[in-house]
Order: C-alpha cells, then sequence, then structure tokens
C-alpha cells in the first residue's frame, strides 16, 4: 500500500500500542514526574508486560523483533509522544546496557539477566563515563584486577542514566595495560561489596531520569561476570554506541518534531496586532524552515537505519545522523520558545522542556565533535 | 463456546473529519483509519469471556476492502483466534452488512455473536438489530454488562433513564455500550504471534449476498459553524432572553 514507507504493517501496530501506552500510562503524569525528577518504578514493568522493552532482543530472552530496526524506530517515536526525553532516556537504559551481555556475554550470564530486565522487573545501566573522561574511551581508569575467581574494582563512573536504581550496570573497566587494548565490560550487580551510588544529579534537563555517580572501593565482581573475552571491550563499547547513536537521532528529530507541532498551533492560536501570528511572514518562514529541517533530519536518520536494516556498518552516515538531528533539535526548540514569547519561558510549556531535554542529545553517546572526528577519520582526512 | 465478533474500519476517532468539496461524502484520502471503537469494547468482551473460560475461541470478522485486514490483525493482536474477511470495495449498508454477518453466522454456528452498538462513521446503530432479526436470534443492545450462565446470557442494557437487564437463550446477539469495558492495547509479542494465525478471505457473491445499496445519500454537509454567544448584563436579562427568546424556561 504505501511502498514508500519503511515501517509495516506490524510496525504500525506496535506503534499504536506504544501511543496508547504512553497516553495512558505517562502523559497525565509526566508534569509531576519532571518537576519530582524521577518516575515509579512501576512504568518499567508495564512497558515490560506491553513488551516494549523487549523490542529487539532474541525472543529466547523474553524480547521480539529482534533485528527489526524499524520496529523499534516506530516504538521509541511513539515513547518520545512522552514529552519527556529523560523518562525514555532512563526507561530506555536497558538499550544500550543489554545487548553488549546479549552480544558476548556467556549464555548462563544472559539468561539470569537479560530476561529480568526485559520484563521490567530489573533495570539495567551501562556506565563507560568517568569523572576524569567521556569521550577518551580508550583513556578510563576504573581498574579490575584479578584475584582468584573474581575481580576488584577501583575507580569511579558519571552521568550514569538510570544510575541510583538501576540493578544490573554494564561497566567499562581496565583489566590491561594503556589504551583500548586494555579495556573489559564487566557486569556489576547493586549491592555488591565495596560498590556505592552516589545521590542523584541534578540537571539541566531530562529530570525525570535519574543519572549518578557510581563508586567502586575494592569491589569483588565474580569472574563469570565479563562480558566477553577479557581486554575486548573497546570493540563492544564502539559496536554498542551504533545503535545509541541512532537512538539519540530518533531522539533527536522528535524532540524537533514535537516542538514543531507545538510552535505551529501556538502561532495560529495566538494574535498579535490583529492577526494570528502565523500570518505574519517572518513567523510563517520560521515554521518553514522548521518543517524543513525536521523531515530531512527524520528522512536522513531512515536512511541510515536502513543501511543498518542491511548488515552495512555506516559509522559516518550514523555520526552524521546524530550531528544533524541534534543540531536541528537545538535550533527548532529555540525558536519554538521564541514563537511562544513569554510563555515559551514557563514551565508548564511544553517547548520549554524540549529546549532544555535538546541540549543533552549532542553531548551523550560521543559529542557533536567526536561524531566529527568519525566522520573524518572515514573521510580519510 | 464460539464467539464470533465483527469488527469495522473507520475513521481513527482522533481525525477531525473533512467533507468532500463536492458533498458526497467525507474525504478519506490519507486519513488515519482505526477500528471502529465500539468494536474494540465488542473485541476485549470476547477476550475477557475467553480469559474467563466462558469462551472457547474467538472467530473475528470484518467487512470491506483489503486494508480492512489491518483491524482483524489487530483484533487478532488483542487475543482473537481467527479471522474471516469479507472483501469487498461496494459501499456496505447495514442491511448488506447484517445479511453478509448472517451468512458467516450460518457458517460458523458461534453461541455469541458480539458488535459494537454502532460505527462512529455513519452511526446507524441498525447493523446488530438487523442481524438478530434475520438470524431469529434474541438480541441485547446497548450492553454495559455481559454474564454468560449455562445456556443464557444476561445483559444489562443503558436505557433512558436507567438500566434494564434481559436474559437472552444462547445463541444470541449483543451489542456493546461505551461502559461495558476499557479495552487493552495489544502487547508486542502478541501482535507477532497474531501475524501466525490464520485469516481467511471470502467475498459477498461467496456468501451468496446482493450488497447492492438501498438507500441514497443525497448530500454531505459538515455541521453548521457555531455562533459567538452574547453578554447580558445581568441574571434578569438573562432569564428574561431563557423564558421569551430561547424559551427553554
Amino acid at each position: 500500500m504505501k511502498s514508500t514507507s519503511y515501517f509495516n504493517e506490524t510496525h504500525e501496530l506496535a506503534r499504536d500500542t506504544c501511543r496508547q501506552f504512553v497516553k495512558k500510562h505517562i502523559l497525565p503524569h509526566i508534569a509531576d514526574w519532571e518537576e519530582q525528577e524521577s518516575f515509579p518504578r512501576e512504568i518499567y514493568q508495564l512497558a515490560g508486560e506491553a513488551g516494549i522493552l523487549g523490542t529487539g532482543f532474541p525472543e529466547a530472552l523474553g524480547g521480539h523483533g529482534e533485528n527489526d530496526i524499524f520496529l523499534k524506530i516506530a516504538c521509541s517515536e511513539e515513547l518520545m509522544r512522552s514529552t519527556s526525553g529523560g523518562l525514555v532516556a532512563s526507561l530506555g537504559s536497558l538499550d544500550i546496557a543489554l545487548p553488549p551481555i546479549v552480544q558476548w556475554g556467556s549464555k548462563a550470564l544472559k539468561e539470569r539477566v537479560a530476561p529480568e530486565v526485559i520484563s521490567g522487573q530489573k533495570i539495567a545501566a551501562l556506565a563507560i563515563t568517568e569523572p576524569s573522561g567521556g569521550s577518551d574511551v580508550a583513556s578510563l581508569k576504573t581498574r579490575a584486577v584479578k584475584k582468584g575467581d573474581h575481580y576488584l574494582v577501583s575507580g569511579s563512573k558519571t552521568f550514569i542514566t538510570s544510575g541510583t536504581r538501576a540493578d544490573y550496570y554494564t561497566v567499562a573497566v581496565r583489566t590491561g595495560g594503556e589504551g583500548h587494548k586494555g579495556v573489559s565490560l564487566l557486569l556489576i550487580e547493586k549491592g555488591s561489596a565495596g560498590f556505592s551510588v552516589g545521590k542523584k544529579l541534578k540537571k539541566m534537563g531530562w529530570w525525570a531520569s535519574d543519572t549518578a555517580e557510581l563508586f567502586f572501593d575494592n569491589c569483588e565482581v565474580p569472574c563469570c561476570n565479563l562480558i566477553g573475552p577479557e581486554n575486548a571491550g573497546f570493540l563492544a563499547i564502539m559496536t554498542n554506541f551504533m545503535k545509541e547513536r541512532l537512538s539519540l537521532s530518533i531522539m533527536a528529530y522528535m524532540t524537533a518534531q514535537m516542538a514543531l507541532e507545538e510552535a505551529l498551533q501556538y502561532a495560529q492560536d495566538r494574535s498579535a496586532f490583529g492577526r494570528p501570528v502565523s500570518k505574519f511572514q517572518v513567523t510563517r518562514h520560521k515554521l518553514v524552515d522548521m518543517a524543513t529541517e525536521v523531515e530531512i533530519a527524520r528522512e536522513y536518520t531512515y536512511r541510515v537505519a536502513q543501511l543498518m536494516q542491511a548488515g552495512k556498518n555506516p559509522i559516518k552516515e550514523v555520526s552524521m545522523a546524530k550531528n544533524f538531528a541534534t543540531n536541528v533539535a537545538e535550533k527548532v526548540t529555540r525558536e519554538a520558545v521564541q514563537i511562544f514569547g513569554g510563555m515559551g519561558y514557563m514551565r508548564e510549556t511544553t517547548v520549554e522542556r524540549l529546549y532544555r531535554d535538546a541540549k543533552i542529545l549532542s553531548i551523550g553517546g560521543g559529542t557533536t565533535e567526536i561524531m566529527k572526528e568519525l566522520i573524518a577519520k572515514q573521510m580519510r582526512l | 463456546m464460539k464467539v464470533l465478533v465483527a469488527v469495522k474500519r473507520v475513521i481513527d476517532y482522533n481525525v477531525k473529519v473533512r467533507v468532500k468539496p463536492d458533498n458526497t461524502g467525507v474525504d478519506l484520502t490519507n486519513v488515519k483509519m482505526a477500528m471502529n471503537p465500539f468494536c474494540e469494547i465488542a473485541v476485549e468482551e470476547a477476550v475477557r469471556l475467553k480469559e474467563k473460560g466462558v469462551a472457547t475461541e474467538i472467530v473475528v470478522v470484518s467487512i470491506g476492502p483489503k486494508a480492512a485486514q489491518e483491524q482483524i490483525r489487530t483484533a487478532l493482536a488483542l487475543g482473537a483466534d481467527r479471522g474471516i474477511h469479507v472483501e469487498t470495495d461496494e459501499e456496505i449498508q447495514s442491511l448488506a452488512a447484517a445479511k453478509l454477518l448472517k451468512a458467516v453466522v450460518d457458517k460458523e454456528q458461534p453461541s455469541l455473536v458480539i458488535l459494537g452498538k454502532q460505527s462512529i462513521d455513519n452511526d446507524n446503530n441498525q447493523t446488530g438489530q438487523m442481524l438478530a432479526a434475520l438470524a431469529g436470534y434474541p438480541q441485547g443492545t446497548f450492553a454495559s454488562e455481559v454474564s454468560v450462565d449455562g445456556d443464557k446470557v444476561k445483559v444489562t442494557r443503558e436505557i433512558d433513564g436507567g438500566l434494564m437487564t434481559v436474559s437472552l437463550n444462547l445463541p444470541a446477539i449483543v451489542t456493546t455500550d461505551l461502559r461495558l469495558n476499557e479495552p487493552r492495547y495489544a502487547s508486542l509479542p502478541n501482535i507477532m504471534k497474531a501475524k501466525k494465525k490464520p485469516l481467511e478471505s471470502t467475498t459477498p457473491a461467496d456468501l451468496g449476498v446482493d450488497v447492492t445499496p438501498r438507500l441514497t445519500t443525497l448530500k454531505v454537509e459538515a455541521p453548521a459553524q457555531r455562533q459567538a454567544g452574547i453578554k447580558v448584563a445581568d441574571v434578569a436579562e438573562l432569564v428574561d432572553k431563557l423564558k421569551n427568546e430561547a424559551k427553554v424556561i
């Protein structure tokens, strides 16, 4: 029927379910949850029951639609309709924490951890960034020393999404020498001796998400919690980034899309000097530019997703998509607030939140600058 | 017990409909379509009967163009066991729909047929009643509560001024009102499983039904724009206007 669409009938049904989930369980409360800087843990369970958390994971581990990227996109787009990037980031932290376990972890490890997380009973987080550095993954300092049948981990991690209430942490540690060849991934569990979580960090945006610092002081981790071979963690981390960057591109154009929709409505409802503000050419053209950029950001992201679906490894393209879409998000949310005028500065408007939430997207999952370095490398510069 | 549920593809209730410029109908181009909300309630009720162990099989039927299969798939994802699609691009009016459903009932022999009381496109509120008449089955329309007990079904009906409870001998026809239940959404794994459930296709000709429209639509118009209100100076003027102009008190 719609031969030019990337989405099939199943994707649309899944989209409907996610839309209804958001409408029923999230939208009535999201303004409060943003102010409270948290949302009920029950949401994970509800999302697990609806099968939303399992999207993209193997059926054997309780998931479905493995390798169906557009199914994931349809769900992500609808979750973003909650208007809270923070909630989406926290609820979706399994999407960056679990894939390394599913792809590289031992059978016993993934069968123990993944089903609990996919069903929403447990929460999983990914911990890479450290106080001394984020982008420079190869220089991370948290050290894991093997002692008998366990590792002793010392160091700290920061800006960890779902940090305060995760049960499982996929942690990047140094098991070998300097550089990327000495990095491994370890699954560290809540309550492990020597592991503590700092208080929830106060942030510019993403308020509903719990972000925290993690501390490891000779934390004992069983060797069977090693994810993949020792000192081979860097590749796993880099592979994982690809999907995270696609997700961030989606979050970015959806943030822009919602800001555009809000601004379109407001510009037609709001009158100044005797006519709706949308009737002023300056505003009209502004809205046209916003709409154009949002569409391009979205369509290009779809194109990159299609490449990934086809089994390609579009490092350059996904970095470009992320940079383009996050830039569009910042620009469009800024213009949306401008169109709202004073009202856009009020916390009761959605555009105010979108404006604050947009900023993290060009920092998390690899900054704009790191993306550019990756692109430059692909261009053999 | 086998339950047959009829579902209809209509414009999504969130869509603001536009009348075609030539006033022949509503513009359906690029408009999101969905299952009629009353039909969703019918599916939900059937699924609940199955969860209670009362129903053993749920068959869902839809009449309409090829795309109506999407609504059947939705019902299958919600818990129906198999689907029947009566494919036609003709305009299907209430009587034709009832005749087609009668043919399906003859073939399937369900103990209970659940339909939405009306569809939100034409709001006719006729198909369930006509089907009951054609099949010679008892009917419980506008149900707000349904309970099956042995070979009877008790249906609480929402009527003007209160509730009426009727007891029907099975097989029977039930049409759903808004407050019967709150439909669930399909879980994603169930959407995947629904793809493998059987969906059989048939046509009005196969069922031996002539679906030629009996009614002619003369004109479709958008509701008149609401006029602006007026301000009154005081209560006395308000009462005066209500009494003498609006004549409502």
